[in-house]
């Protein structure tokens, strides 16, 4: 036992990505087809309350933030961590403990969210007995991972490990502090923040949640599959210090950012402003680093799907790390903010960049798990690719498009200083936007899809792998 | 003695803290140390190795 790694939570883990990302992304196709039909659901009856656009928005963005991006990050961590420090997990017992309470967690949110039980916090909707629940799974995952970092058989702690690290626990910190609220019912809470203070402890646990869940977490992934899958190390470990400390000390403070123009004190705004102009540095940081790994082995990129989907995913991550500075800026923020711009930029993100690795490393990883050389079919991963990649293009610039049009037309003013257009008009003017995104989400959505066949077609002629040795060799 | 005095002092000590970083990172005598770290996840069983030819 002792000499083999455990690879059962990650396989759990590895198999409910997927799953959770197929539901996940179906409800982000159900919302987006909602916006343009919005009486689509309405024909279910005495069902339709729960499957209103308000309801299901936070089932949403739950589903593929902490039930599909968790589920990936939770996989590839226990695996990243075993194998870089050369050891077993600490017990498999708190591992099982941290998928099934995960796992609850996650059901529990679908089932509370559509009821209409939320707490309102965007991104912290659940209320405050799922937020304990969430707060005792995550105490074990960070004995778990620590505890075995600690074990380790290995000298240095490997890059990757460190961006799991901080991400452990700056997540445990951010969920914490937010969720801090006085309980009136089993299921219902009030902040202990009020009015500006609980605005801008919202935010600031919102965009830590982009920074440091879906940001240093997935480029913890980057740091092992991307060297792993071209199949030689880092382009330069020491630039990935630096930026990994950078990361750290600037992303803390941009949180702000989303509340320009607000009655957030003016210096506050311009502070976060600030720092979030700064993060472009560290950002590009790791992009760079990441993309430049494949110097010399650029030809691989021709001929490996899974590399494809690594690399784009690194490209999207250098796109919305530009845009997201730029969008910052107190000018540029008057123009987008409010607009469908915010939710393009967001998924230029969320699928381009972690979907996009997740997926890549999971094709890495699934083989391994089940005793494969790889997945069942290598063509169907470069379909995959080019059906996620077109689905994402379309998606952004139909948005971008939407956005800059909606903003413009809301700021627009006659002679006599009235409105040139009614807020009816600009959302009339969006129709033809909501539909190219629908066929881009739609498009990702069937990627998945192809994905959760492959898969299955793998695990079906493979077999459960239990046995995979450490090394026995002390390695420096 | 007021707020802005102390967050001043907290900036500069943590810009010092970065510049030791900077200068810990690419110090000469840590290349090797770093090298060895970036290779860990190449020292592995060979039956392991198979896909990173």
């Amino acid at each position: 036992m002792e000499a083999t790694y455990n690879y059962k939570v990650v396989r759990q883990f590895a198999i409910m990505t997927v799953v959770w990302g197929i539901v996940g992304m179906l409800v982000g196709v159900i919302l987006s087809a909602q916006l343009i039909w919005p009486a689509l659901t309405e024909a279910l009856g005495p069902l339709a309350p729960y499957l209103s656009y308000g309801r299901i928005r936070p089932l949403h963005t739950n589903a593929v933030i902490f039930a599909f991006g968790g589920s990936a990050l939770f996989a590839t961590s226990l695996y990243v961590v075993q194998r870089t420090c050369q050891t077993r997990l600490i017990s498999d017992g708190l591992a099982a403990f941290v998928f099934w309470g995960w796992q609850l967690v996650i059901v529990l949110a679908a089932v509370t969210l559509p009821l209409g039980i939320t707490t309102s916090k965007e991104y912290a909707e659940l209320e405050w007995p799922i937020d304990v629940l969430i707060a005792v799974v995550w105490v074990a995952y960070a004995v778990l991972f620590f505890g075995t970092v600690v074990k380790r058989k290995t000298q240095h702690i490997y890059v990757a490990n460190w961006f799991f690290g901080a991400y452990i626990v700056t997540i445990a910190l951010l969920h914490i502090v937010n969720s801090m609220a006085w309980p009136v019912t089993l299921t219902k809470s009030y902040s202990m923040y009020a009015g500006v203070h609980d605005a801008m402890v919202q935010w600031w646990y919102g965009h830590n949640a982009v920074g440091f869940f879906l940001t240093t977490a997935f480029l913890g992934m980057m740091y092992y599959f991307v060297p792993k899958q071209a199949g030689r190390p880092i382009f330069s470990y020491r630039l990935s210090i630096v930026h990994f400390w950078s990361l750290n000390f600037i992303y803390m403070w941009a949180g702000p950012h989303h509340l320009m123009y607000t009655a957030l004190p003016d210096w506050t705004q311009s502070l976060g402003m600030v720092f979030s102009l700064m993060l472009i540095a560290p950002s590009w940081g790791g992009m760079m680093n990441g993309i430049m790994t494949l110097s010399g082995a650029w030809h691989k990129l021709r001929t490996d799907p899974i590399l494809k989907f690594l690399i784009t995913s690194l490209s999207f991550y250098g796109m919305s790390t530009f845009e997201g500075p730029m969008m910052s800026v107190k000018t540029v923020n008057a123009l987008s903010h409010y607009t469908e711009w915010t939710i393009g930029h967001v998924h230029s993100g969320a699928l381009g960049w972690v979907a996009m690795i997740s997926i890549g490393s999971l094709y890495y990883l699934i083989p391994r798990l089940f005793g494969r050389e790889e997945m069942y079919s290598v063509k169907l991963i470069n379909t995959h690719f080019w059906t996620a990649t077109i689905g994402v293009v379309l998606y952004i610039a139909a948005l971008w498009i939407a956005g800059v049009a909606q903003g413009l037309m809301w700021r627009a003013t006659n002679l006599d200083g009235t409105l040139t257009y009614s807020f009816a008009q600009s959302v009339n003017a969006m129709y033809p936007f909501y539909t190219i995104r629908l066929i881009g989400g739609t498009l990702f959505f069937v990627g998945m899809l192809m994905m959760a066949y492959n898969v299955w077609k793998t695990v079906a002629v493979g077999r459960v792998v239990d046995d995979a040795r450490i090394p026995q060799t002390v390695a420096a | 003695m007021d707020a802005g005095f102390y967050s001043s002092v907290v900036t500069v000590v943590f810009f010092i803290v970065f510049v030791l970083i900077v200068w810990w990172a690419y110090h000469r005598g840590n290349k090797q140390k770093f090298d060895d770290a970036a290779n860990l996840p190449f020292r592995e069983d060979p039956e392991d190795t198979r896909k990173s030819e």
